[in-house]
């Protein structure tokens, strides 16, 4: 973080703005656009290099030098000169800190481009924003101090941009001024980086010699590495490339197309029509296409926006597209060419970049949108982790925040999809915490798995309805749920037992005698409690297909587990039964002596004491049996299934 | 294929952040402040739409001391896009007769700021389209296109969520709400020449013209009714004819006039261009609290 050394050119402005102001404007509405992310260490100069591609472009006013100045003064690292970083670092609570540590947006243009610049931190614990920033961007510059060559941040910022597919990498080696404008400093960083670069894939990337502090190579060639525009080097400045580089991203007019819906336009009988951005490809009035994942067909009738009809629309593009027959389509669908339709599925492996101070945890169910589709998906235990500074996979039970790994997952329903390297919007995707609603993780799909296209549906002909009708009864999961020691199972017996005596069909699956046989291989950490409801699930699932009436008494002391069983079963069928016993008055009874044994250190994970019980919310039926016996606590269970029935 | 320009990547941009808001959110709402940016704003809002009016109403959270020509085009534009228009008085601030030259930066906290906070209670909206640039100031370059609220509408720049591709999560509990800014991403100069391309109407007071002004606090103000502001200085402050316009428009006693012969919007556009003071510098608000005002501004809920 350096001072930019200013010249007396810095505020120019363009001529022709002063003479010929409607040429002017003429030329910028053609423009195009370019968004880059940079990405340094700490002291790669990065800030510096952003406020020199703001001022030698104009985007810093009198006023703002004039508040630079005092600030400068106040907290810059500089002493009484001028501080550029303070200008690039937004928050107040970072200027004191000195680091920046969000991702921030900067804009600024030429005249052959409009720049949006994503500016991410340096820091290890950071690259959640890195991943974010890198996202949006058709191009990286990686800074490199030319003293310090390739470091391990180098490659850690390489390996992010190559995963989230970043195809445009500009090597940035920063502080030549520093080494004497030495070609032989930038001749090994170079050799260094192309190295580094073919072992993870990158095969191109284009290298040049700067200083975000003098300006050299920056907006003009500089006389002071006049080897650099030797046949063997890029030979052009740094802006010149950013405004004449090829965006690779738009070759995505060339692949098929697909169009996430994301709104049904309808504001009469007479229109129906379906918005959304077109992710890849070109649409034309008459093209075939077919809505996924239903897989109806139809044919374009017109492409309408509020500028009038189009007769072609491509990728970027947000349109509305009208069809000839009236066939499903909602939020959440594709549409696509008919003939090269994407896939579908519901198990896949993908690539993770965990975002959320809580760590992941396999086997619980979050929120997945990918596109315009939100499903519920649950991931497997890792297969590795990935260092990114060594790229080396690690052995993982789970992923931290800022890690990276690979693991497989499955949705709820069958979800639309390509994988991330062929298709960024189909193939990208978040997950979302169900209790907390935050962001937690970004994920591309790599693949989805055989099994789940090999796996179908076996269509029987005695149906769960038929099943039902038989027991003359409404099949239902009552699931209690509670601290242990709370009297789940006594009240549930109870509950069993009158069920019976009225000639109902019923099941009890208890805690303890299915971790006898079904799950006998499952522990006590998270990840293999949240398997031991969710095939608790899946059986009394089976069993409401075949008409019973179940009673679980479990503790499951997750509110996201449950709702995961509740989203197996059809609306009404899951009741969530809450036997409301305090810690205190469940440890004072303590039949089993489990709570002496975790206060003691014997018994890890046990709920209530080292590990979290999160109450129901809206339990269907809720029982406080600090009022209420058992039997009276049965009595008001059973008035409320049948009530229901 | 032809490439897209720049606008018309931001345009898709913009339409693709509006229609998701309106896919996910129970209830949202558009704040209009009837300036430029709010005017670029509804405009996308239409375009995203159309042939339907956008699914949603318009809110303008009103001081009462805004210039006549504002409430003008306000009421003009709501009628064009066919969109409900709700407008929001503060009734504490009303009935304290909060203003701008006794209360300083008050009139802006009961006015603005809890003004908007009582708006979207009352009416239980739980996501507001706000037409905020990440350009506009050094806190702004940070914030979410989607910045998540708490129920008591405080912003805590520290627990903002991710923002990935084009997804956006606006998953929130009951009583949180969400700001959303679908044109982030746009430079002052992408305003201008999207207002010029696309022929949106915005408030004549962008335009220079010979106006009546006075002088107060060091600063050049238009004296855009005479009787109230004797009411409130206690004085009927010398009122001289100037060529003014402005370049941002706030309430009257708090937007600041430049003097100017721009009368045009081409002339506008190249004035701004050639100006060497960034756009807010008219406004006093960023001034209060050193240069943090406006992120202790919006960690309080201003917008």
């Amino acid at each position: 973080m350096a001072d930019i050394e200013t010249k007396e050119s810095a505020y120019v402005v363009d001529k022709l703005i002063a003479e010929d102001i409607d040429s002017y404007l003429d030329q910028h509405e053609h423009k195009t656009m370019l968004r880059f992310i940079t990405c340094g260490s700490v002291d790669d100069g990065k800030s510096t290099l952003i406020g020199r591609l703001l001022y030698d472009s104009k985007m810093i006013f009198e006023d703002q030098l004039d508040a630079l100045a005092s600030d400068s003064k106040k907290v810059g690292t500089q002493g009484q000169e001028i501080d550029f970083a303070l200008l690039v670092d937004g928050l107040a609570a970072e200027r004191e800190q000195g680091i920046t540590i969000d991702v921030a947006y900067r804009f600024f243009n030429t005249e052959k481009r409009k720049f949006i610049v994503a500016d991410c931190p340096g820091h290890e614990q950071y690259t959640r924003n890195m991943v974010t920033g890198a996202s949006t961007s058709d191009l990286a510059v990686i800074l490199i101090d030319a003293r310090k060559g390739v470091l391990v941040q180098t490659r850690r910022h390489s390996y992010i941009c190559k995963l989230l597919g970043v195809k445009n990498i500009v090597l940035a080696v920063n502080k030549m001024d520093l080494v004497d404008y030495s070609q032989e400093v930038f001749d090994k960083i170079l050799a260094d980086y192309r190295a580094f670069a073919e072992s993870i894939g990158i095969a191109n990337f284009t290298a040049m010699p700067i200083s975000g502090y003098k300006g050299d190579n920056i907006t003009t060639l500089s006389e002071n590495t006049p080897w650099y525009t030797a046949p063997e080097y890029a030979g052009v400045p740094l802006i010149e490339h950013l405004e004449t580089v090829e965006v690779l991203t738009s070759d995505d007019a060339d692949k098929p197309f697909r169009m996430p819906v994301q709104w049904v336009n309808r504001p009469n009988l007479d229109f129906r029509g379906f918005s959304g951005q077109i992710a890849t490809g070109v649409v034309k009035p008459k093209d075939k296409i077919r809505v996924l994942p239903s897989g109806k067909t139809s044919t374009v009738s017109k492409i309408v926006t509020f500028d009038g009809e189009l007769e072609e629309a491509g990728a970027g593009q947000s349109v509305t597209i009208c069809f000839e027959d009236e066939i499903d389509c909602s939020r959440g669908s594709v549409i696509s060419i008919a003939d090269a339709p994407p896939q579908t599925a519901d198990q896949f492996e993908s690539t993770f970049v965990w975002m959320a101070d809580e760590a992941m945890v396999p086997g619980r169910a979050y929120w997945m949108k990918i596109g315009t589709q939100m499903v519920s998906a649950s991931v497997a235990e890792p297969k590795y982790e990935i260092n990114v500074n060594t790229m080396e996979e690690l052995a993982a039970k789970t992923l931290e925040l800022n890690s990276i790994g690979v693991a497989e997952m499955t949705t709820d329903k069958q979800i639309v999809f390509e994988p991330y390297t062929e298709n960024r919007q189909l193939g990208g995707f978040i997950l979302i915490d169900k209790m907390t609603n935050a962001t937690v993780a970004a994920g591309m799909i790599n693949f989805s798995l055989r099994r789940s296209q090999n796996v179908h549906w076996q269509a029987v002909d005695i149906s769960r309805t038929q099943h039902a009708a038989l027991k003359n009864q409404k099949p239902a999961v009552l699931w209690f749920t509670g601290l242990s020691g709370s009297g789940k199972s006594t009240i549930a017996n109870m509950v069993e037992k009158k069920l019976h005596r009225m000639n109902r069909h019923t099941f009890l699956l208890d805690g303890d005698n299915v971790r006898h046989g079904l799950n006998k291989d499952l522990g006590f950490t998270e990840s293999d409690r949240i398997e031991n409801i969710r095939r608790v699930g899946e059986v009394s699932k089976l069993m409401t297909d075949a008409g019973l009436i179940v009673i679980t008494a479990f503790i499951s002391p997750f509110q996201a587990d449950r709702e995961l069983v509740r989203a197996m079963l059809p609306e009404g069928e899951f009741l969530e039964v809450f036997i409301d016993t305090p810690l205190k008055v469940a440890e004072a009874r303590d039949v089993k002596g489990l709570y002496k044994k975790a206060r003691a250190g014997e018994l890890k994970n046990f709920t209530g004491i080292d590990s979290p019980y999160e109450a129901p919310r809206n339990p269907e039926i809720r029982v406080d049996t600090t009022k209420l016996s058992p039997e009276e606590a049965a009595d008001l269970i059973v008035d409320t299934l049948l009530g229901d029935v | 294929m032809k490439k897209l320009t720049h606008l018309e990547r931001l345009e898709a941009e913009s339409i693709q952040i509006i229609r998701e808001v309106a896919a996910e959110a129970d209830k949202p709402v558009m704040l209009y402040s009837v300036g430029k940016d709010s005017a670029v704003m509804l405009h996308l809002a239409r375009k995203a739409f159309y042939p339907s009016p956008p699914p949603f109403p318009l809110l303008h959270v009103d001081t009462t001391w805004k210039f006549k020509a504002m409430y003008d085009l306000r009421d003009k534009m709501a009628e064009m896009s066919g969109m409900e228009l709700l407008v929001y008085n503060n009734p504490e601030a009303k009935e304290k007769g909060i203003n701008p030259f006794d209360h300083g930066s008050l009139h802006t906290d009961m006015w603005k700021t809890e003004g908007l906070k009582q708006a979207l209670d009352k009416y239980g909206f739980d996501a507001a389209f706000g037409g905020a640039r990440r350009d506009e100031e050094k806190s702004r370059a940070k914030e979410r296109i989607f910045s998540f609220r708490t129920s008591s509408h405080g912003w805590d720049p520290k627990n903002q969520r991710p923002e990935l591709w084009n997804l956006y999560n606006a998953k929130k509990a009951r009583g949180e709400s969400i700001r959303v800014f679908p044109i982030s991403n746009w430079t002052e100069l992408d305003v201008w020449q999207y207002i010029r391309l696309e022929n949106i109407p915005i408030v004549p007071l962008y335009f220079a013209e010979k106006r009546p002004t006075f002088e107060w606090e060091g600063g050049l103000f238009m004296a855009d009714d005479p009787e109230r502001l004797e009411k409130v200085l206690g004085y009927m402050p010398e009122i001289t004819e100037k060529s003014i316009r402005f370049r941002t428009l706030g309430c009257f006693p708090l937007t600041g006039a430049v003097e100017s012969e721009a009368s045009t919007l081409t002339e506008v556009i190249q004035e701004t261009l050639l100006t060497t003071t960034s756009e807010r510098q008219g406004r006093v608000i960023d001034k209060d609290a050193g240069g943090a005002g406006m992120e202790v501004k919006k960690q309080q809920g201003y917008f």
